[in-house]
């Protein structure tokens, strides 16, 4: 057990599975600032992996992949926008349809376009290569995680930063945070919260696509059907943990997606399929309750 | 003439509403570019029709699942608690049904009472891991429940691919249980008397939410948690209550399919027909009322049928049926989300 934790090649995998969770979960900071209770991260996920398929096999480019993937997650989060902004439904409910929505069209585009159920893989499927960084490659351990990456992994490392640093200081990143603890000061300035939230749904679903597009055509040259498999649920759960700040997100989907990548490595363990898929989903769980407890504890020793 | 205005204005967002939803699922039938005359009579021969109505009896046969489903979520969301978790409490309850039922020796009519009750407990427990976790740990049951599918999920899975599996049938599924547990068809017919249960289900829910004091109060603290803990009641017995009728209520709704439908357990049998959402938007669409329960239930299971009869006759991949019920949903969730709100409740669970 050790020596596979120690192993070189455990190491350099777990960006591939730390990149969609938190490209998605970076999304759901957006929204979650800007006060709007999106829960529909899994189905904006499994969108954009399907999208990011669609695009780079038509067009031959992994970028324009991404790209289609981008748009058809934020036409979900338009989507979003529209039902729940708008027309006024509820969050939750507007939620779990899109997840379903997202659930459906994929299945029938699968079939409707490729004309293939189940899975869909093909050699025209241009996907993303690993980008070797000379000088990093050769650190020892840090090496191989930091070097030969998917453009999508730095492009979501540098999203932490660089999303914190616009919450913080940028005129926008200060509105979607007003739009989610005091819409009334928004409105007295004269801007919409509704138009704020609106913006932080769309690029929600760009971020989310672009972290479908790392399952499809990043780890993987292949769509299968449901293939987000509750990974955007673990981003809601990352959100909700960390309140929607990108440092402590960071860390917890670094976490979240280490645990995904050692239930890939224990299978060849002879330890049951079923068990090591159930990992990610357990390791959620436990690390929910402990900080939940954790919370709650000190919240009532605060209090007393 | 006053009055035909009201109506007017009544009746207009609606009439928008649905053309909005026949021009969506036009479009997409256009795309694929299936014929619209097959495709729809596909869809109602798929839906009601076939040799001696066999359609329409798979349709009910279906709707007595989705229905079950909508009742036990029903109950839950009445009593203000996102229990989202309805898959995992059938799924346990499926599973046990089906081991129960291979493994215990004894009278048939027994052993099909003790698996059913079994099915029940295991799905209330089930339920009640969720109930636990957020009144003691404060995790949040809307992502505690659904988050507690997928463990059960790959349980089931494993119980039925290695210690339980059926191993000369070469598929990942448990053994047939005995034949004598089978419950009955109506006479003439392919539909198993599973439907039964489900109406009992949805007539107990009628009951104890209008007709008990429990009821009364579990539905209070819907409507307002902090009304009823002001006024006394116990609400985290309340909840926790709540969450175990819930969850037996889906158990019995896998036993259903266990003992009406397959005779066994089948890996992924009770997930990917993906019965528990769909009971979940069968609640929605009728805004909680629970003698429209099983009608939402029956349109749902139409539309999933009949969408099959579309592929059958028309060549329409059978799985514009979820496309077509997000789509009602979207549309029809934001005229009726006065109904539950999850606003007051976000903030505090968040």
């Amino acid at each position: 057990m050790l020596e596979l934790l120690l192993d070189p090649s455990f190491a350099a995998s777990i960006p591939r599975f730390v990149t969609p969770i938190l490209l998605a979960a970076l999304g759901g900071v957006l929204c979650e600032r800007a006060g709007v209770f999106n829960i529909a991260l899994e189905g904006f996920l499994l969108t954009g992996a399907f999208a990011a398929v669609l695009g780079a096999y038509f067009s031959g480019s992994p970028y324009l992949g991404a790209g289609v993937a981008m748009a058809a997650g934020m036409t979900m989060g338009l989507i979003f926008a529209e039902f729940n902004l708008r027309r006024g439904g509820d969050a939750i409910v507007v939620s779990i349809a899109i997840n379903l929505l997202a659930a459906g069209l994929t299945t029938f585009l699968l079939r409707a376009v490729f004309n293939v159920t189940g899975a869909f893989s093909d050699p025209a499927i241009a996907g993303f290569g690993s980008i070797r960084i000379p000088l990093i490659e050769d650190i020892p351990v840090l090496g191989p995680v930091l070097s030969g990456q998917s453009i999508l992994f730095y492009l979501a490392l540098a999203c932490v930063p660089l999303l914190h640093v616009f919450l913080a200081r940028h005129r926008l990143g200060l509105r979607i945070r007003a739009a989610g603890e005091n819409a009334d000061a928004l409105r007295a300035g004269g801007v919409s919260p509704r138009r704020v939230q609106l913006l932080a749904l769309v690029a929600c679903g760009a971020l989310c696509g672009l972290g479908g597009a790392q399952l499809s055509i990043a780890n993987v040259n292949l769509f299968v059907e449901n293939m987000s498999a509750g990974r955007g649920w673990i981003a809601v759960v990352a959100v909700l943990l960390t309140r929607g700040r990108p440092w402590p997100l960071f860390f917890i989907a670094l976490l979240f997606g280490a645990v995904d990548s050692l239930s890939f490595r224990v299978q060849g363990l002879g330890l049951a399929q079923q068990f090591t898929d159930m990992m990610p989903y357990l390791a959620t769980l436990v690390v929910l309750v402990v900080l939940s407890w954790w919370r709650a504890r000190r919240a009532r020793g605060g209090a007393s | 003439m006053k009055f035909a205005n009201g109506t007017m204005r009544a009746v207009l967002p609606w009439a928008f509403t649905v053309l909005w939803i026949a021009a969506i699922i036009f479009a997409l039938l256009l795309f694929v570019g299936a014929p619209f005359g097959e495709a729809i009579s596909g869809f109602l021969q798929g839906a009601f029709g076939g040799r001696r109505h066999a359609y329409l009896m798979a349709t009910l046969s279906r709707t007595a699942l989705i229905t079950g489903m909508a009742i036990s979520v029903m109950l839950s969301f009445r009593a203000g608690l996102f229990n989202i978790g309805g898959e995992g409490q059938l799924v346990a309850g499926g599973l046990v049904a089906a081991l129960v039922a291979t493994l215990l020796p004894g009278p048939p009519l027994v052993v099909l009472v003790v698996a059913i009750l079994a099915a029940m407990l295991a799905g209330a427990l089930w339920a009640l891991i969720a109930g636990v976790l957020q009144l003691y740990m404060g995790v949040p049951l809307l992502v505690g429940s659904l988050l507690l599918n997928y463990p059960i999920r790959y349980i089931a899975s494993y119980a039925v691919a290695h210690p339980f599996r059926d191993v000369p049938s070469g598929m990942v599924q448990s053994h047939l249980v005995p034949q004598e547990t089978w419950l009955a068809y109506f006479p003439g017919t392919r539909l198993d008397i599973g439907i039964l249960f489900t109406l009992a289900a949805t007539a107990f829910a009628l009951v104890y939410s209008y007709w008990t004091v429990h009821g009364y109060h579990t539905r209070l603290n819907g409507l307002s948690a902090d009304f009823a803990r002001t006024v006394g009641l116990p609400v985290r017995k309340l909840t926790l209550q709540t969450l175990a009728i819930s969850g037996a209520i889906a158990g019995l709704v896998g036993a259903i399919a266990v003992f009406g439908i397959h005779h066994r357990y089948i890996d992924g049998m009770l997930v990917q027909p993906l019965y528990a959402w769909t009971g979940i938007i069968a609640v929605l669409l009728v805004g909680m009322v629970p003698w429209a329960v099983p009608l939402s239930g029956f349109f749902f299971a139409a539309v999933q049928t009949g969408a099959a009869g579309m592929e059958r006759a028309a060549g329409v991949p059978k799985e514009i049926a979820l496309v077509i019920q997000a789509v009602i949903i979207l549309f029809v969730a934001s005229r009726v989300s006065g109904a539950l709100s999850s606003k007051e409740r976000g903030g505090g669970n968040a």
